[in-house]
């Protein structure tokens, strides 16, 4: 019993000087609890950062993997501090909410995940994916896909494509992807977090796709790439604007915005014109409001999601990315942001130097 | 004093459980409302049109009610076999006797197993067997998903299948050897025309619990928007695409799912008042 009580003292003991050492390192002001939600794409990263970010700063962050949509409501409706977001806010859903603050948090690439027995490095372009999820490529061993793949026996067999079955910012860079590359695809399905896929299965979630995908002889499907990477499933070299075939790595994903970025960071970096970029990448973003003063949050609890979001921004952070298959921001994204979050308020007086 | 006091807090504790399920109805048709008058209430049930189109979005529930009753239906078909037997088994040719009662808590076990279970092993055993054996070349889809629930409602429709069973009174059974009688023509002219109703009641029980069965299907059905046009083609049953779009939806489309749930709280509530009143009738004749 004694030996009990004991052991509890030190861990009541241990837990105030951990959480003493926490807040130490906040300049002073209370830890806060922050909470978050939306994409899934880069929950793996934040799960990595968030934690560091307790570590080094005493902060507790929630974030909730509810899907790009799902986050960008939740922020409209103002009960949550940031939002996730794969794609970016429509200029439509900007002016239904007060001005927010986009942050770039790092990148990411969707994949063409295939199960195919026998065949490892198979080579598509954007117009031949197109056409697949179109339901004009029916076969396997379609000349169009053997024309991209020489000396690479592709078999008889039926395509089973799988796409999402929820709405998703994954879904959305797919889509604004193909609708680039393909007049087909824009003028019949276009871009969207939803679109009416003609062919195929759906799953829910990435996990979900990535699942089904693994589990089927024959399938093909797009899912962001961590989750390729992590289940060890195959996917396919793409065909950029170059005319280069590319793997989804840390450097040709992080290639993909060597373009110009403008001042609010909003834009898409598929299809991108530089040399050796994997054209499928896309920049993943935390949302939050201009003005933090909303729903009774406290000054300290605004300043912590800024000091959260300078921390996602920073290099102790930025390094974590390719060690969770992501790839890290590029010079001219982070000083950007940096500058965007400097015109952050609380209650009219600027809060973000 | 002290008895009031307890009838009081007994009559408030019954009176919030009426008032939250009035509070849902009111909620499912308020935030439904738009949805309905956008498309109009029949339009809504009958169009087969689910489409995201910006400026262009059409909403219908036919493909999902469809898939919904298919995947019921088959689910009973599929389930009638099995359960129909455990239940004669049970009630009858071994009534009473262990290996009934092992048998009895072994089935009704099957009621216990979370639905996820049940998708994962859909989605890990069953999924690749119909691949196999070219049921469907992608595996998931109305027919797969309709097996699993099968599976999970035997022990509803057994379970009160062998009590009803159990309840046909000895003397007409008994009656019916003295005339000379065997086993079977006594289960299928006196057991059967006597419990049938209530054996019918527990399997319109048993459909109500698959009508509103949403993670196994999801996990299983394939989770497209189109109008299934085969018992093997993939579809989405009514939870299942309430399951995997509330998360994204806004406006319209937000609106139309919860019309949807709507639509299946009163199909469901239908089905489980039916099966109750025909409980009813059953134990009074």
């Amino acid at each position: 019993m004694k030996k009990i009580l004991l052991s509890m003292m030190t861990l009541v003991v241990a837990m105030v000087i951990a959480s003493c050492g926490g807040s130490s390192k906040n300049e002073g002001r209370e830890a806060q609890e922050l909470s978050g939600a939306g994409a899934t794409f880069p929950l793996p990263f934040y799960n990595v950062v968030f934690e560091k970010f307790s570590e080094v700063n005493g902060d507790v962050v929630a974030y909730g993997g509810i899907g790009s949509g799902g986050g960008v409501r939740n922020l409209r409706d103002k009960i949550v501090d940031f939002a996730g977001s794969d794609a970016f806010l429509s200029d439509k859903e900007m002016c239904e909410m007060a001005e927010v603050v986009h942050v770039p948090t790092c990148m990411g690439a969707v994949v063409l995940a295939y199960n195919l027995e026998g065949v490892e490095n198979l080579r598509l372009s954007g117009e031949v994916i197109a056409q697949i999820f179109a339901g004009d490529i029916t076969m396997w061993n379609d000349e169009r896909l053997v024309a991209l793949n020489p000396g690479v026996t592709l078999p008889a067999e039926m395509i089973m494509p799988v796409f999402r079955s929820d709405g998703s910012g994954t879904t959305f860079v797919f889509t604004d992807y193909l609708t680039k590359v393909s007049k087909m695809w824009a003028e019949k399905y276009g871009r969207g977090k939803s679109v009416d896929f003609a062919v195929g299965q759906a799953a829910k979630g990435n996990p979900g796709v990535a699942g089904v995908i693994k589990q089927t002889k024959n399938a093909i499907g797009y899912v962001g790439s961590e989750y390729a990477f992590a289940q060890k499933i195959a996917y396919a070299s793409i065909k950029n604007k170059q005319g280069e075939f590319v793997k989804p790595t840390a450097e040709s994903i992080s290639v993909a915005a060597s373009g110009d970025m403008p001042a609010d960071t909003r834009c898409s970096i598929t299809n991108s014109d530089a040399e050796g970029a994997y054209p499928i990448s896309t920049f993943t973003w935390m949302v939050i409001y201009k003005e933090q003063n909303y729903s009774g949050r406290s000054k300290e609890q605004a300043i912590a999601t800024l000091d959260l979001l300078k921390y996602v921004l920073s290099d102790e952070a930025q390094v974590l990315t390719t060690e969770v298959h992501y790839a890290p921001l590029p010079a001219k994204a982070k000083e950007l942001s940096m500058n965007n979050l400097k015109s952050v308020t609380y209650d009219g007086e600027v809060i973000g130097e | 004093m002290n008895d009031k006091l307890y009838k009081v807090l007994l009559f408030i504790v019954a009176l919030i459980m009426p008032i939250v399920c009035g509070g849902v109805v009111y909620a499912l048709v308020t935030d439904a409302y738009d949805a309905f008058e956008h498309f109009g209430f029949f339009r809504f049930l009958t169009s087969s049109e689910w489409s995201y189109t910006e400026g262009a979005e059409q909403y219908g529930a036919l493909p999902f009610i469809t898939g919904t009753l298919m995947t019921t239906l088959l689910a009973l078909v599929f389930c009638i076999p099995f359960s129909l037997p455990v239940a004669l088994f049970v009630g009858e040719y071994f009534r009473d006797s262990r290996i009934a009662a092992v048998l009895s808590t072994v089935v009704d076990l099957l009621a216990g197993i979370p639905s996820i279970i049940y998708g994962l092993w859909g989605f890990y055993t069953l999924r690749p067997i119909i691949m196999a054996l070219n049921i469907s070349p992608q595996g998931s889809g109305i027919l797969t998903a309709s097996l699993v629930l099968a599976i999970m409602i035997i022990p509803y429709a057994s379970s009160l299948s062998a009590e009803f069973i159990k309840m046909v009174p000895n003397d007409l059974k008994e009656g019916a050897y003295s005339l000379g009688a065997t086993r079977l023509e006594v289960v299928r002219n006196v057991v059967f025309p006597v419990a049938g109703s209530g054996i019918f009641s527990s399997y319109v029980l048993a459909i109500g619990r698959a009508l509103g069965e949403t993670m196994t299907v999801t996990m299983l059905i394939g989770n497209t928007n189109d109008m299934p046009n085969s018992i093997t083609a993939t579809g989405n049953s009514m939870a299942s695409i309430i399951a995997n779009q509330f998360g994204e939806a806004d406006g319209l489309r937000l609106s139309s799912l919860i019309a949807i749930g709507l639509i299946l709280f009163l199909i469901t509530a239908i089905i489980n008042m039916v099966g109750k009143i025909m409980i009813k009738r059953a134990r009074i004749a």
